[in-house]
Formats: C-alpha cells, structure tokens, sequence
C-alpha cells in the first residue's frame, strides 16, 4: 500500500508496526504495571541507573528486542538497511545516551507510553526531540553531509 | 518468578518485531521522517499513531485496575515538573536520533539485523549513559 504524493511511505506496514509496539507496552502496563521506556529499561539492565525493575526482567526485555526483530527477518527477504559510518554512529549513539538519561526517556517511553497518558512531561520531551530532530536533518542535508539513501 | 521475565521478554518481542515491520530499523526511513523540509516520509507517523492509540486504550483499562494482571502492584513514573534537564535532555537525543536515524529501541533490535552497526551504535549509547551516572557522581 502506498500513500499518494509519498512513494516511499509504508502507511500499512507502519501502522501494523504501530500497533504490535502498543500491544508491547500494553502488556508492560498491564500485565507487569510498568511503562516500556527502551533507555530507562536498558539502563537499568546495564546498571546504569537505579529502578524498582528487577533487572533479570529489564535484560529480559531488552533480549527481546533483537529476538523479535529476527523473528520478523527471518520471515522477510528485505535487504539489510543502510547504516551511518562508525564515527557518526558513536557520535549518535553518545549523544542519544546522554540526552534520553538528561531526558528520562526516548521515543518509547515519553513517545508512546508518555504521550498516549497525555503526561505534561512526556508532551513537552516529544515536541523537544522532535524539534531538535527535524532542525538536525535539515541542517544536515544543508551541509550534505549524512545521507543514507 | 518466572512471570518477572516471561512478561517483559514476551513484550520486548512483540516490540522488536512491531519496530522492525513498520520500518524503524532502517535509518534512511527515520531520517526521511526527520527530513520534514526535504523529501518527507510520513511512515513514522503512522507507527507513532498506532502505537499510541493502543496505549490509549491500554491507559483507559489501566485506570480501572487496582494491580497489573501479572504483578503486585503498578510502578508509574508521577512526576508532573517541567525542567531544564528535561527539556536539554530531549534536545540532544532528537539531535542524535537525527545524527543516524536510530533511538534506543531500534538500536537493540538493529543487533539482529546489521549486528556490527547496531554493536557500535548501543555501545556509543551506553557509554553516554555512563558519562550521565559519573557526572552526577553516582558512578
């Protein structure tokens, strides 16, 4: 399926993509009472931050990410995505760690879980990073520097 | 107890295969979202509603539940306070995410797919949580 004037949106795949994540921190709401926030989880799992999570449970969660991606992969015959350079990836992957532990949260947590609550904290963190996310793109591909496709 | 762990591993599952269908371990597919004045591509809105919308409806159940199906109680974050920290720490990561088009969660679930990049993408992010925990001298 394709949306008019967008040749390479997925709408259906993202919505179905979409709404398998909602039923993930459904289950983590309402089965285990918690909110599936991927960097609080993951920090917990690596000892990097304090929580009321039993940490086997956040490596638990944090194994399943890969395991479900896989399960998806091994069903697929989609060509590997395209990746930045190493030094881009430890420049994006030392600032989204710092900033989503400043933050207390990423796309999942204040994105999904926050949002749907409509908790102030999680509005305001989604508009910021979604800002700060569009403005670094555009200035990016200003300079043409870190295109991938 | 076993349900500590089947609950979470069951959802991080569910939450890998859902982040990798709707397109989120590809880099070039965020950053067209992020590319909002250029080439735009409206895929991540599309994931971001769906699973919002579920969780709506999670939240309404969730309000007329004294404890979780699967635990004693419910641990929810309460904090209503807009901080500096917050709003600075939101700041950088929408800048990272758009540095290489991958947050948190599709990092994790990338190890599966480009396991090398995925690799150095998740190590970068860990050490900057660790640079957060010395900072604050809780290391």
């Amino acid at each position: 399926m394709s949306l008019p004037g967008f040749p390479e949106a997925a709408p259906l795949a993202g919505l179905i993509g979409g709404v398998l994540i909602g039923l993930a921190a459904a289950i983590m709401l309402l089965g285990a009472g918690r909110i599936a926030g991927v960097s609080g989880i993951a920090a917990r799992a690596f000892g990097l931050a304090e929580s009321s999570m039993p940490r086997a449970g956040a490596w638990a969660f944090v194994i399943g990410l890969p395991l479900g991606a896989w399960i998806v992969t091994t069903q697929t015959a989609a060509p590997a995505p395209a990746f930045a350079g190493p030094v881009t990836l430890v420049i994006a992957g030392l600032v989204v760690g710092i900033g989503t532990r400043l933050g207390s949260g990423c796309t999942s947590g204040h994105g999904v879980c926050g949002m749907s609550r409509l908790s102030q904290r999680s509005l305001v963190a989604t508009a910021t990073f979604m800002l700060t996310g569009f403005a670094t793109v555009a200035l990016m591909n200003a300079f043409g520097i870190g295109g991938l496709r | 107890m076993m349900r500590d762990i089947l609950v979470p591993l069951g959802a991080g599952t569910i939450f890998g295969a859902g982040l990798t269908i709707g397109g989120m371990t590809d880099p070039a597919r965020v950053r067209g979202f992020l590319d909002l004045f250029g080439n735009w591509d409206p895929t991540l809105a599309f994931v971001m509603g769906g699973a919002v919308l579920v969780m709506a409806l999670a939240w309404m159940l969730q309000r007329k539940m004294l404890r979780p199906f699967l635990a004693e109680s419910f641990s929810l974050p309460d904090r209503n306070d807009i901080t500096p920290r917050l709003v600075g720490g939101s700041a950088l990561f929408g800048v990272g995410w758009g540095i290489a088009g991958l947050c948190p969660g599709p990092g994790f679930a990338a190890l599966a797919i480009v396991p090398g990049e995925a690799a150095i993408f998740v190590a970068a992010m860990l050490a900057g949580m660790l640079i957060v925990r010395l900072a604050e001298g809780r290391g």
